[in-house]
C-alpha cells in the first residue's frame, strides 16, 4: 500500500485460484491499480475509485471489489468524509476537486412526487395503439397570431385565404422531450461525442458542445447540435455559430454556480487545442462571470449580439445553475430576445468542480423548475419562451416529472454517460477515465467505439421515450403539450406544505 | 457600384445592419460602405466575412462593434461604446476616439487601434492561437484590468494625448491580472503594485521592440502622426508585463480521492 493519512476506500481483490495471470487487469486498469509480482496479481487499493473496468473485462470473472470494510470511530459529526477531506487538504493546501453532481444526502423531490393515472373515468390510452405526440418545439412563441385574409378564387369560386402574418421565430424541432446535455470535448472524448451526436441525430434530437468548440468530426451531425458559448469563449468563431441548430449562452452550471471552469494544460493536446483555438499545453480557463454581461441589460446584449452575428436563424438559449433567486433571473432572460431558459439543479454532473461548490451551493431542479414556471406564468411570459430543465434526471419518470412541473424538455449529461458504460466514480478530472468516456488518451478513448456508444446512447432515449409514451397514455394524455406544467398529475409523499406550496403540487389523498 | 453611402439616422440597430447585409448580398463587389449618422447602433460589422470590405463610421455606434468579424476593416469617426472587437476573429478596428470597458473582449485574431483611451478590463482574455494573434493598441491610457485572463496575443499602450505629448506615469492597477499568455507593453515606468496577481514585469529586449514597431507605426499611419512622434514612441522606455507562469493556476486544487 502507499502510505496515506486516508486509509483505501475500495478493497480489490484478485481470487488466485480463478486468476490465470493473463494481465488483462493491469492493461485495463488505468489507474494503476494492478501489477503482477512473479506469479500473482498485486492490487494497490487505494488507487481504486470502484470504476469496474478490471471486473466487467476479466476473462476469469477473478476481480472483487468491496467497500473497505475498516472502522472509523463512528461519530454523527464527524463523519469519514469530513476527516478524509481534512487529511487531504492538510497535505496540500489546496480547493479540493471532485467530480459528478452533488454527492450531499438532500432530499430527492423525484422520488417524493408520484404520478396520477386514469381509472374507469377519461380511460387511458394505449400508445401502442394510438398516436401519441411527443414532438417539442424549443423557441419563442408569439404572443399572438395575425392573419391576413386575401380573396382567392378557387374551382370558378370566391373563397377567402387567411395567410399567416406574423412572422414565427425559428424553433428546434424534438422528436421527443430529451436531449444530451453540453459536456465539452475536453471534458469529453471525441468518442463519447460521437457517439451522442449519431445518437441524437437517430432519435431526433439535440446534443450540446458545452464550451469545447466544435470537432471537425462533428460537423455531419452540425444540425443535431447546440453550440455553446461561454465565459472562456474558446472555439467560437463566426463559423461556429453558424454551423450549430441554436446556440446557448452558459451563465451557470449547476454542479458549481458562481464559478467559472478551468481545463488543465495537461488536457490541452493537439486536437484541443485546435477545436478550442488556444495553444496547446496551455491553461484554458473560463472566467466566472461574462465580461460583457454585468447585468441583464447586457445578457440581453450578448443574445442580440449571437442573433444579429447569425442573422436571427438560431435559437439562442440562456442556460443558469438553479440558485435562490432563478426565478427572477428567468424573467429577466425571458425579456430579452431568448428562445429559451435552461436551469441546471444542484445535481448536475461535472467532470470537475471545487467540492466545496459541489456538494453545497444551488438549490434543486425541482423546486427551480417549479418557481421559474410559476413566476414566468405571473408575468405573462411563460407562453413565449421554452424551458428545459437539467441537472440529475435519471429515469423516464424524472423526465415526466420535471415537464408535469413546467418543463418543455430535459437535458441528461450522467444518465447519457451511463449508458456509454459510466460508473460514477467521480474522477472524471483526472483523465484516466478507465472507459474511455471523460479522457483524451487515445489507447484508452479508443475502448469505447463510437458505433456502439451510439447505439446504446440512442436505445435509452427510445426507451423512455416509449416509457413517457406509456404514462402519458395511462393519464389519458395523447400529447406531451398537454402535461407541460399540468402539475394537477402530481402529487406529493412526505412533503412539508411548503415544499408541496413551492412546487405547486397536492399531497398524496388531496 | 464599389461604394455605398447609408444614413443611419433615426435608424433601429437591426434595420441598419440589416441594410449592411442587403448590400453585400446584392452588390458583391462592394468595397466600402460609409454609415452618417450613426447614434448608439449596436452589433455593427457583427460576423461580417468579406475582407476587402471597410466599413467607414461617422458618428458613435453601439456596444459589440464588429464582434465575431472576420476579415473587414472598421473606421470609426468619433467614439466607441462597450466592447468594440468583441470575440473577433480577424480584421481591424480603427476608432479615432476612445472606446468603452472591455474593448477587444475574448479577441482572437486581427488588430485595434484606439486613438484615445480605453475604459475597464480592456483586452480581457484575449487569446492567440498559430497565425491569430490579436494586437490591441491604445493611444492614450486605459482603465484598471487592462488584460486581465490575458491567454494571447499583444496589448500596446502609447501614453500620449492627442497632440502626441506624454501623458505622464500611467495610474492604472491590477495590471494583467490572472495573465497566463500574451504581453502588455505599456509606455513608461509600471510599479511592481500596479499589476495584478499572476502577472509579472519582464525584461524589454530588442526582440520586444522589433515586435511592436509595426503596430505603432500601423498606428502611427492610420492616425497621421509625425515622424517625430512615431521616433519618440520607438525611442521610450517600455514596460513589458508577461505572465509569471503559463499555469498561474496549476496548483490550486487536490483531488478527493487521496
Amino acid at each position: 500500500m502507499i502510505p496515506s493519512y486516508v486509509p483505501p476506500k475500495y478493497k480489490v481483490e484478485v481470487d488466485p485460484n480463478k486468476c490465470m495471470l493473463c494481465e488483462r487487469c493491469t492493461v485495463e486498469c488505468s489507474w494503476g491499480v494492478h501489477r503482477r509480482e512473479g506469479d500473482r496479481i498485486i492490487s494497490y487499493s487505494n488507487r481504486c475509485g470502484a470504476c469496474h473496468r478490471c471486473v466487467v473485462m476479466c476473462p476469469r470473472d477473478a476481480i472483487t471489489i468491496k467497500e473497505n470494510a475498516i472502522s472509523w470511530r463512528s461519530h454523527p459529526l464527524w463523519d469519514i468524509d469530513a476527516r478524509a477531506d481534512i487529511y487531504n487538504q492538510a497535505k496540500t493546501g489546496c480547493i479540493l476537486l471532485s467530480g459528478m453532481g452533488n454527492a450531499k444526502e438532500h432530499p430527492i423531490y423525484f422520488d417524493k412526487i408520484v404520478l396520477d393515472a386514469c381509472q374507469v373515468t377519461n380511460p387511458s390510452i394505449d400508445p401502442l395503439r394510438e398516436p401519441m405526440e411527443l414532438r417539442t418545439y424549443i423557441g419563442k412563441k408569439p404572443k399572438q397570431l395575425e392573419f391576413d385574409f386575401v380573396e382567392e378564387e378557387f374551382d370558378g369560386k370566391k373563397i377567402k385565404k387567411a395567410k399567416l402574418k406574423t412572422k414565427i421565430a425559428p424553433n428546434l424541432k424534438l422528436d421527443t422531450p430529451i436531449m444530451i446535455a453540453h459536456m465539452s470535448y475536453g471534458a469529453l472524448s471525441l468518442n463519447a461525442h460521437l457517439s451522442f451526436a449519431k445518437a441524437v441525430k437517430e432519435c431526433g434530437t439535440f446534443m450540446g458542445t458545452g464550451e469545447g468548440g466544435l470537432p471537425k468530426a462533428l460537423y455531419p451531425y452540425a444540425d443535431h447540435i447546440i453550440t455553446q458559448v461561454a465565459s472562456g469563449r474558446f472555439g467560437v468563431n463566426e463559423e461556429y455559430l453558424m454551423k450549430g441548430a441554436a446556440i446557448e449562452i452558459k451563465i451557470g452550471q449547476g454542479a458549481k454556480p458562481g464559478i467559472g471552469g478551468h481545463l488543465p494544460g495537461e488536457k490541452v493536446t493537439a486536437e484541443i487545442s485546435a477545436t478550442r483555438m488556444i495553444p496547446e499545453g496551455s491553461d484554458a480557463i473560463s472566467p466566472a462571470p461574462h465580461h460583457d454581461i454585468y447585468s441583464i441589460e447586457d445578457l440581453a446584449q450578448l443574445v442580440r449580439s449571437l442573433k444579429e452575428a447569425t442573422r436571427w436563424k438560431k435559437p439562442v438559449f440562456v442556460k443558469i445553475a438553479a440558485v435562490h433567486n432563478a426565478p427572477a433571473i428567468a424573467v429577466g432572460i425571458a425579456t430579452s430576445d431568448a428562445d429559451a431558459v435552461v436551469i441546471d439543479g444542484y445535481r448536475g454532473g461535472t467532470g470537475a468542480a471545487p467540492k466545496v461548490f459541489r456538494d453545497h451551493v444551488g438549490i434543486p431542479i425541482e423546486m427551480a423548475i417549479a418557481a421559474v414556471d410559476q413566476r414566468l406564468r405571473e408575468e405573462g411570459l411563460r407562453n413565449e419562451i421554452s424551458i428545459i430543465a437539467s441537472g440529475g434526471i435519471r429515469c423516464s419518470a424524472d423526465v415526466f416529472k420535471a415537464i408535469a412541473l413546467g418543463a418543455d424538455a430535459v437535458y441528461i449529461g450522467t444518465a447519457a454517460m451511463v449508458a456509454l458504460g459510466c460508473r460514477v466514480c467521480g474522477r472524471c478530472y483526472t483523465g484516466l477515465c478507465a472507459w474511455g468516456i471523460a479522457t483524451q488518451r487515445p489507447e484508452l478513448v479508443k475502448r469505447l467505439d463510437p458505433e456502439v456508444g451510439a447505439r446504446r446512447v440512442a436505445n435509452l432515449i427510445k426507451a423512455w421515450t416509449h416509457e413517457i409514451k406509456e404514462l402519458l397514455g395511462a393519464n389519458g394524455i395523447n400529447s406531451i403539450e398537454s402535461l407541460r406544467g399540468n402539475r394537477d398529475r402530481l402529487r406529493g409523499v412526505g412533503l412539508n406544505e411548503k415544499e408541496l406550496e413551492i412546487l405547486g403540487i397536492k399531497a398524496a389523498g388531496e | 457600384m464599389e461604394e455605398v453611402v447609408i444614413d443611419a439616422k433615426d435608424m433601429h440597430y437591426r434595420e441598419l445592419n440589416e441594410k449592411i447585409h442587403q448590400i453585400l448580398r446584392e452588390n458583391p463587389d462592394v468595397k466600402k460602405i460609409i454609415l452618417k449618422n450613426v447614434l448608439g447602433q449596436r452589433f455593427i460589422g457583427n460576423g461580417l466575412q468579406k475582407k476587402d470590405l471597410t466599413i467607414e463610421i461617422y458618428g458613435i455606434p453601439g456596444g459589440d462593434l464588429g464582434m465575431f468579424m472576420s476579415g473587414p476593416t472598421i473606421i470609426v469617426y468619433g467614439n466607441a461604446e462597450f466592447a468594440p472587437g468583441n470575440t473577433m476573429d480577424d480584421g481591424t478596428i480603427v476608432i479615432h476616439g476612445s472606446s468603452g470597458d472591455v474593448t477587444a473582449h475574448s479577441m482572437r485574431g486581427g488588430k485595434i487601434f484606439v486613438r484615445g483611451d480605453v475604459g475597464y478590463r480592456s483586452g480581457i482574455h484575449m487569446k492567440a492561437y498559430k497565425d491569430k494573434v490579436p494586437v490591441l493598441v491604445v493611444g492614450g491610457r486605459a482603465k484598471d484590468f487592462l488584460g486581465e485572463y490575458m491567454a494571447g496575443g499583444n496589448i500596446i499602450v502609447l501614453n500620449i494625448d492627442e497632440k502626441g505629448n506624454d501623458l505622464g506615469k500611467v495610474k492604472g492597477r491590477m495590471i494583467g491580472t490572472g495573465i497566463h499568455g500574451g504581453a502588455i507593453y505599456i509606455r513608461g515606468e509600471i510599479d511592481k503594485d500596479q499589476l495584478g496577481v499572476a502577472a509579472d514585469i519582464k525584461e524589454f529586449t530588442e526582440e520586444d521592440l522589433e515586435k511592436i514597431k509595426p503596430y505603432i507605426e500601423e498606428f502611427c499611419k492610420w492616425f497621421n502622426l509625425s515622424e517625430d512622434v512615431k521616433n519618440k514612441l520607438l525611442n521610450s522606455k517600455w514596460t513589458k508585463i508577461a505572465p509569471i507562469s503559463k499555469r498561474p493556476f496549476g496548483k490550486l486544487y487536490t483531488p478527493d480521492l487521496m
